[in-house]
């Protein structure tokens, strides 16, 4: 009797209702999480995965020797890739191409490279306005090489101990 | 007088209440559903077919797009049945990491499930509340593999990568100024456990909100209490598995029933509903977001006073690390072998199933001995809820279409795969 009595008040005056709005009203007067997105950035871990890049040593020379692991090892069948002995005997490439429209960003190029020359770095934000902008030439991954280096070397050295 | 004829509808695939890509035939009555009839296969890109042409370890990144809101928990299974048939075990420390990220998978996977199926039915606060936390999870994710979903972090034999002993922060903007970020930043001082901790310290706050919001509201309980019953006999026969069979009240948990990797040693509760109806379904994710924050506390307890390798020391399975694969040359031979042949599996066939957040989730390979599998069956656990539609809305209003989908939690990655 008593229990139906207190359910018909507590129905009557949409207790839960308005502990529900309680809630929520509590919400609108605290600090906000939103991240102001563009000219904000959520952090970013150092393993990122995002467009991939080529390396050079120090010396300016580029570091993929051609041996095509990258492109064996791909599971989208994204890279493709052509070498050439040049004059002074080494092997590189002649055509690195990564078409990201098929890339599934799973890292195991970067994983396979036993030189460190095909990266994932930690951009994220590209767009192509044609399908065939998202077709990443050898030399477009060497310049985001060179433009990023300090940032993968940092990242790369960081996660060192774990890989 | 005219005769009154049933009026035959298409629910989806664009409707942004189909959850993705299902069409479903509705039959009306007026405003009752006579007949429900799900259009599969929109979302299919043929993933199995894919893997009897790729080595074992190259399917890994396409597991994660089956159920794309539980990505470790697909890849769980599918390397534990290469693990079964070459009859490998993991590190126990890759073990803890394994169940520790799988109930991570399954926090993230209710809480997506919560928002956007309160968003459906009409609350669309819960939805907004639920990216919040997810965000950490997203988080977590990041800091193990590099990406906040399609991690392709469990490899056969272990996992990749050890948990990192940092976190990224937040940087000042003219947004946030630096007592702001400080704040922000407090919980990411410390190593990942310490994150993922702080997380299950504010979880379960967060759930108790979640439930204020839902639990008692009238407007919930109308929309969903004796909505789509399901007898637990029939629950049964329609092969159901996860919440979906513990909302009818049968208490059957394979992390109970036939436990995997360490869950034989942490301490949890199969939550169980008694109705069978999308309230008590409701009920028991929600509750298994509670048992699932307390295993990955047991789990973070123990990772911390239990460092080791993470990953089997089996260079026929696993490449070596990297710094030996630089300096020796045996390392270096293991290195291109396994990333160009990757390794063969003894013949034999196997079935290696997980409890993933939406149910039985079940790899079934076929291997001739060769270093691709000769067949991969997915067994989805979505397909066999999805079967149960008709069954389920027959008789319902047309509204209550939408509450079933919800409630089913499905996602179309794993149905058409």
């Amino acid at each position: 009797m008593i229990k139906n009595t207190a359910r018909y008040i507590k129905s009557l005056f949409l207790l839960e209702l308005i502990k529900g709005l309680r809630l929520t009203g509590r919400y609108l007067f605290k600090r906000k999480i939103t991240v102001q997105y563009p000219e904000e950035k959520t952090p970013q871990s150092q393993r990122f995965r995002g467009l991939h890049a080529l390396r050079r040593y120090e010396n300016g020379e580029e570091r993929c020797i051609a041996c095509k692991l990258c492109e064996a090892v791909c599971p989208a069948v994204a890279i493709t890739i052509e070498s050439e002995e040049r004059e002074d005997g080494s092997r590189r490439t002649t055509l690195y191409d990564i078409d990201l429209s098929k890339c599934i960003y799973c890292g195991f190029c970067e994983e396979s490279c036993p030189v460190d020359a095909i990266v994932e770095t930690r951009i994220f934000e590209y767009h192509g306005e044609k399908r065939s902008d998202l077709i990443m030439t050898k030399e477009m991954l060497l310049e985001i090489g060179d433009q990023a280096e300090e940032q993968i070397a940092k990242d790369r050295a960081e996660d060192a101990p774990y890989r | 007088m005219p005769e009154i004829r049933n009026m035959t509808m298409n629910f989806g695939p664009q409707h942004p209440a189909a959850h993705g890509v299902l069409r479903l035939v509705l039959e009306l009555d007026g405003e009752v559903i006579e007949r429900a009839d799900p259009h599969i296969g929109l979302l299919h890109r043929g993933t199995e077919k894919l893997a009897e042409y790729k080595p074992y370890n190259q399917s890994i990144g396409y597991m994660d797009r089956l159920d794309y809101v539980s990505m470790m928990c697909n890849e769980h299974a599918y390397v534990m049945a290469i693990e079964k048939l070459m009859g490998i075990t993991p590190p126990i420390r890759a073990q803890y990491i394994r169940v520790m990220f799988s109930e991570i998978t399954r926090v993230l996977n209710h809480l997506m499930w919560l928002g956007t199926h309160a968003l459906d039915v009409g609350a669309m606060t819960m939805f907004l509340y639920c990216f919040r936390e997810r965000e950490d999870l997203m988080d977590c994710y990041e800091a193990v593999s590099g990406t906040r979903m399609h991690a392709t972090y469990f490899r056969p034999g272990g996992v990749y990568r050890d948990l990192p002993d940092a976190m990224p922060f937040y940087e000042v903007s003219k947004w946030h100024n630096e007592k702001e970020v400080k704040n922000m930043n407090e919980e990411r001082q410390g190593s990942l456990l310490d994150f993922i901790e702080a997380f299950t310290d504010k979880f379960p706050t967060c759930i108790d909100e979640y439930e204020t919001l839902l639990t008692d509201n009238r407007i919930w309980k109308q929309r969903t209490v004796d909505i789509a019953v399901v007898s637990p006999k029939r629950a049964l026969q329609l092969g159901f598995t996860g919440p979906m069979l513990r909302g009818s009240g049968i208490e059957w948990d394979l992390r109970k029933k036939q436990p995997y990797e360490v869950y034989h040693k942490v301490d949890f509760d199969i939550p169980v509903g008694t109705n069978g109806d999308c309230y008590d379904r409701y009920l028991v994710r929600v509750e298994e977001m509670r048992q699932s924050n307390h295993i990955i506390k047991q789990c973070i307890d123990w990772l911390r006073e239990n460092p080791g390798p993470v990953i089997l020391d089996d260079h026929k399975v696993t490449p070596p690390k990297r710094e030996e694969m630089k300096g020796d040359m045996e390392s270096l031979i293991h290195h291109f072998k396994l990333f160009t042949e990757g390794y063969c599996v003894p013949e034999g066939e196997v079935y290696a199933a997980v409890e993933h957040p939406k149910g039985e989730f079940g790899i079934y390979l076929i291997s001739d001995g060769a270093n691709k599998p000769y067949r991969v069956k997915i067994r989805a656990a979505g397909f066999a809820h999805l079967s149960a539609m008709d069954e389920m809305v027959r008789g319902h209003m047309l509204s209550d279409v939408v509450t079933v989908i919800g409630t089913q939690d499905i996602v179309f990655g794993e149905i058409d795969r």
